[in-house]
């Protein structure tokens, strides 16, 4: 097994999803068959290789550091599913 | 007008762009003619199709009336002028729903357009809808939307390719004159190559992806769906060029017109064969199409040149290590608080962010959140994420070793013709699928496949041509020459 059940469910809390009993088992033997495939990677030697992120080489990019307008508030907060006048409305944090 | 037999009816529907638009500036036919004819498609053919998330009759027709308006009183046009476009559910439309095909995002409306929204707009086109989808564009059929399948319009059992299935489907059926798709691993040429039609990734950073909804940000450019090559080169210089709101978008090589060099032909051109394209897996059928279509090559004074790119077989592995590593960081935004689907059931805050989104994403998008976040996790990072970025390295290198030796590489699109909805289940075999598109996006190469012949049971074939970075004018000048001697490209799917 390249995965184990403690690890998928680590996983997906990490990832903020919640996955039922049933799910986990599929998902468990989906990642396993997955990550088996992707295993055949160690066959290529990468000792003198590069990781490579972006086609062409991309130094840092920037731009004057100038203000502008941004997103009106109201519309920012448009699609928020709950809010209160002007911000967004979250379930207690600090007790 | 004596020139349109079919005025009302499907016959504009299905002529290539470039046609239409110089007929709507002439003043042979309206836009608010053509525009309608497409939404009569619409309406008749998507109960059976799908291609669709929302199209709208009133603003496309009020946006074509203002088209038509312009033109007869003389003001300068754009290049797509009035012309009916279809977008893909994951480039933000300013006040129009953008789901992306999914229930997280569902009722999201962007305050923003993408900067090629904003393109279409200034180039006068009428946008009718926005397209149908693999969820966050993560599957190879549009099975995993969450507003239900895409039909191949060929044969309505059949997946249309994804994840721009939806886009695709629509050009293929005169449901729309050309369509916008993105591209992350093939989400472009394999749905056009199912559906019959042309469609171009484009080199990474030409096309600016401000308002595209990231899934693999170093992987997916934005691209056209057409069905002609010159309608592809035209929208070329409607999207592409540098976009200050972009930082990955490439501000060098800009081209003023993708047209220039379409008719430049193949004589004395060295067309690369890769052998690693032709191997085991390959469907018989499609592979005398792709010896067709190359022996049409060598006789229009093209060298054939036998290549190799070596690392090929390990292209989906390191393809969806990367790819999925992405998706997991650029998904942590839905959160159920900003925007999207917010549970109920959260009662503190750790349990809204995983509730809203347990209910929100799919399968596939579960599948591959965890898959990636386990790939960058503490332990997993060196056998996972960076191997496959050092081997990703290998991709590019087995390009620029092909650039030495040959000015293009030709192959088919997808091994097979479009499969059955439902043939595939396994995650596994459906990433299989993509195995010859998914170098060109390691690699950030430019690829485009055109309708290159069909199976017996009437399913289109695609030929794949990919070309060294920033070279779309001459991939687009290979398509075409391909595309003038044939005439797959015309033949349609019949109207069900």
């Amino acid at each position: 097994m390249r995965i184990s059940r403690e690890e998928v469910r680590h996983v997906a809390e990490l990832s903020r999803i919640e996955l039922r009993p049933e799910e986990e088992e599929t998902f468990l033997s989906q990642l396993d068959d997955i990550l088996t495939y992707m295993d055949q990677l160690n066959k290529l030697n990468t000792d003198d290789v590069e990781m490579a992120f972006h086609t062409w080489d991309l130094a840092n990019v920037m731009r004057k550091d100038e203000p502008r307008p941004s997103l009106p508030r109201e519309d920012a907060l448009a699609n928020a599913p709950e809010r209160t006048r002007d911000a967004y409305k979250v379930p207690r944090v600090i007790e | 007008m004596s020139d349109v037999p079919d005025a009302g009816g499907s016959e504009m529907c299905f002529m290539p762009g470039h046609q239409l638009k110089d007929r709507i500036v002439a003043r042979e036919i309206t836009s608010r003619q053509l525009t309608e004819a497409v939404l009569g498609r619409i309406e008749l053919l998507e109960p059976g199709l799908n291609a669709y998330v929302s199209f709208n009759r009133d603003a496309a027709l009020a946006r074509a009336d203002e088209i038509d308006r312009k033109i007869s009183t003389g003001e300068p046009t754009g290049a797509l002028a009035g012309l009916p476009v279809a977008v893909k559910d994951n480039m933000c439309t300013k006040g129009t729903a953008t789901t992306c095909a999914s229930r997280i995002l569902e009722s999201f409306i962007p305050p923003y357009d993408a900067t090629v929204v904003e393109r279409l707009l200034a180039a006068d086109a009428v946008i009718v809808g926005k397209t149908n989808m693999d969820e966050f564009a993560m599957g190879s059929s549009t099975e995993n939307s969450a507003f239900g399948v895409t039909h191949n319009p060929w044969d309505l059992d059949c997946i249309p390719g994804g994840s721009s299935g939806g886009s695709a489907a629509a050009v293929a059926s005169g449901e729309a004159t050309s369509a916008l798709g993105s591209d992350t691993g093939g989400s472009i040429r394999q749905p056009a190559a199912f559906c019959g039609v042309v469609g171009l990734k484009p080199t990474y950073g030409r096309v600016s992806r401000y308002g595209l909804v990231a899934y693999g940000s170093s992987l997916d450019p934005i691209g056209p769906i057409t069905r002609a090559v010159r309608d592809c080169a035209v929208m070329m210089n409607v999207i592409a060029g540098h976009d200050p709101l972009d930082s990955t978008s490439y501000p060098k090589d800009i081209f003023a017109d993708y047209t220039a060099e379409l008719d430049a032909g193949v004589d004395g051109l060295k067309i690369g064969i890769p052998k690693e394209y032709f191997s085991e897996g390959l469907d018989p059928e499609i592979a005398g199409a792709i010896d067709q279509a190359t022996r049409l090559y060598e006789r229009l004074g093209a060298r054939l040149v036998d290549i190799s790119l070596p690392h090929t077989p390990y292209a989906i592995a390191a393809y969806y290590i990367i790819a999925t590593a992405e998706a997991s960081s650029n998904l942590a935004r839905y959160d159920g608080v900003h925007y999207g689907h917010r549970s109920d059931k959260g009662d503190d805050i750790i349990s809204l962010y995983s509730r809203s989104r347990s209910e929100g994403f799919g399968d596939e998008v579960k599948r591959r959140i965890v898959l990636g976040t386990f790939a960058l996790s503490t332990g997993y990072y060196d056998a996972y994420y960076m191997k496959a970025s050092k081997v990703r390295e290998l991709f590019r290198r087995d390009f620029r070793t092909a650039w030495e030796q040959v000015d293009c590489v030709v192959s088919p699109a997808a091994p097979t013709a479009a499969f059955r909805i439902g043939e595939k289940t396994d995650p596994l075999q459906m990433y299989l699928s993509d195995i010859y598109t998914v170098s060109a996006n390691l690699a950030g190469i430019p690829g485009i496949t055109i309708p290159a012949g069909f199976t017996s049971r009437g399913l289109p074939i695609g030929l794949q041509i990919m070309a060294k970075p920033f070279d779309e004018r001459r991939l687009l000048s290979i398509a075409y020459a391909f595309e003038r001697e044939t005439d797959h490209h015309l033949r349609r799917p019949e109207a069900k």
